[in-house]
């Protein structure tokens, strides 16, 4: 069966240069280095890449960095509560809206 | 569970491994570990020096795990005789060997394993005796209750497997109730001095992933692995070694039937590193069979490819000269301790 998303297209990720190598190029470059241990560990940018991953829905982000926060010694348990924060975030963010909502219920109301 | 031997699996017989091991695959050809290393000068692959004489005492244990690459179990019978034994003392006496490591299945279930310990210390106080323990059998029957002590009497270091500081994914690779049965046993270790501060009692754990993935970075995980020991059961050790699973039996059975082996296979590949190849355990290690035989490593045993050595296969031919000029057996197996930070019985090698 065809479908949009393709898991083996992840292997081909770095192939993107064929069309634009320079941008490309900048695009990688920026990547590993936003990855590298800093401020921030490794492992801790893999969780937070995870979370996001869940948050904008990408398939190839979810199976990667499933396996990247694996690969950096998390278990199941902290990615879980990674993907929790994730969901937390969005929920939240709909539900601030709730006071826009009871600002106008309130002002078109007697 | 039973052992893939006791089950008559495919997979339990080495010949098949090998078969499967060498196939090209869409993405990598079968000879693929012998063409990375001609690429930097390594190949054929030749000893450094023998340093290190790992002893596989027999394939019967307590456990059932998972990942096992010797495809131990309660069911296996294999175990070496005494008269072998002997003449692994005999290459002790008259060689500069500097680390005697046992591993079996779980060593300690062989009858004579305590003889032998007492007669490699009776030859050399010195010489570093490892014994790859699995912890639970210090609980499995009150014979094996006091182990601790003996370990302690003769000085032997003790490395043992703990995939991970939660019951969850330990159990789910090494069996129900293996976590709890291992915090026991460590606790026990420590109350005699092992991984205590200034005892000189050595605990090493060794952690290797419950799945079709590469382990974490030795050092982190090692922080990240005695703070949790210590805070929730007060547990100390000293170092922690990351290892890498190599697909071989057990571990190459469940990579097949998962669907998982050509993409660990491709990981593996892609994160080959020289460095890691130039410092690889074969190149100091001899590995003794069970029956005496001699093997470049570990997993080379299991995969039943002696050392190229026609004159000095077994124990009792033991020809130092033939064994330090040999050509090591590689596969693709062997990309399991070159990836990445590179992979042994001592942890990284990069």
């Amino acid at each position: 069966m065809k479908t949009y998303y393709n898991p083996d297209d992840l292997k081909n990720f770095g192939k993107i240069g064929e069309f634009q190598k320079p941008l490309a190029d900048k695009f990688f470059d920026y990547y590993g280095e936003v990855f590298a241990e800093g401020a921030l560990t490794a492992r801790e940018k893999s969780l937070i890449a995870l979370a996001v991953a869940h948050t904008i829905q990408c398939p190839y982000c979810i199976d990667a960095y499933t396996t990247d926060t694996m690969e950096k010694g998390c278990d199941e348990e902290q990615m879980m509560e990674a993907v929790h924060v994730a969901s937390a975030i969005r929920a939240g963010a709909s539900l601030v809206h709730a006071t826009q909502m009871m600002n106008k219920v309130k002002e078109i109301s007697m | 569970m039973k052992s893939l031997k006791a089950q008559d699996h495919p997979l339990s017989s080495s010949e098949t491994e090998i078969h499967y091991l060498e196939r090209d695959m869409p993405n990598f050809s079968g000879d693929r570990f012998a063409s990375e290393l001609k690429k930097i000068n390594l190949f054929p692959l030749k000893p450094t020096q023998i340093e290190v004489l790992q002893i596989n005492l027999g394939k019967m244990c307590n456990q059932v795990c998972l990942h096992c690459h010797v495809d131990a179990g309660p069911d296996r019978k294999e175990i070496m005789l005494r008269e072998t034994m002997q003449q692994c003392l005999e290459v002790l006496k008259n060689n500069s060997i500097t680390s005697i490591d046992l591993t079996g299945g779980a060593p300690e279930m062989n009858p004579d394993f305590r003889w032998f310990v007492e007669a490699i210390r009776a030859i050399d106080s010195e010489v570093t005796i490892i014994v790859r323990c699995n912890l639970t059998i210090i609980l499995a029957n009150p014979k094996y209750y006091d182990l601790p002590l003996f370990f302690k009497k003769h000085k032997i270091e003790v490395a043992s497997s703990l995939p991970y500081f939660t019951a969850m994914k330990t159990d789910s690779q090494r069996g129900d109730g293996v976590f709890e049965k291992s915090i026991k046993a460590l606790k026990l270790l420590n109350e005699q001095g092992y991984g205590i501060e200034g005892t000189g009692l050595v605990l090493n754990l060794v952690y290797n992933p419950s799945g079709a993935f590469m382990p974490a970075a030795q050092a982190g995980l090692e922080a990240e692995f005695k703070k949790r020991l210590a805070d929730k059961f007060d547990i100390s050790f000293n170092s922690l070694f990351a290892i890498t699973n190599l697909p071989i039996s057990r571990f190459l059975e469940y990579l097949i039937r998962s669907g998982n082996y050509e993409g660990y296979m491709e990981k593996l590949i892609d994160s080959f590193n020289p460095t890691a190849a130039a410092g690889v355990m074969c190149r100091n290690t001899i590995s003794v069979g069970w029956d005496g035989y001699l093997y470049d490593c570990d997993f080379n045993q299991m995969l039943e490819l002696k050392v190229t050595s026609q004159d000095s296969q077994h124990l009792k031919d033991w020809n130092q000269q033939s064994l330090i000029k040999r050509n090591i057996i590689v596969k693709n197996h062997c990309f399991g301790c070159t990836a990445g930070a590179g992979s042994s019985c001592g942890g990284v090698t990069a």
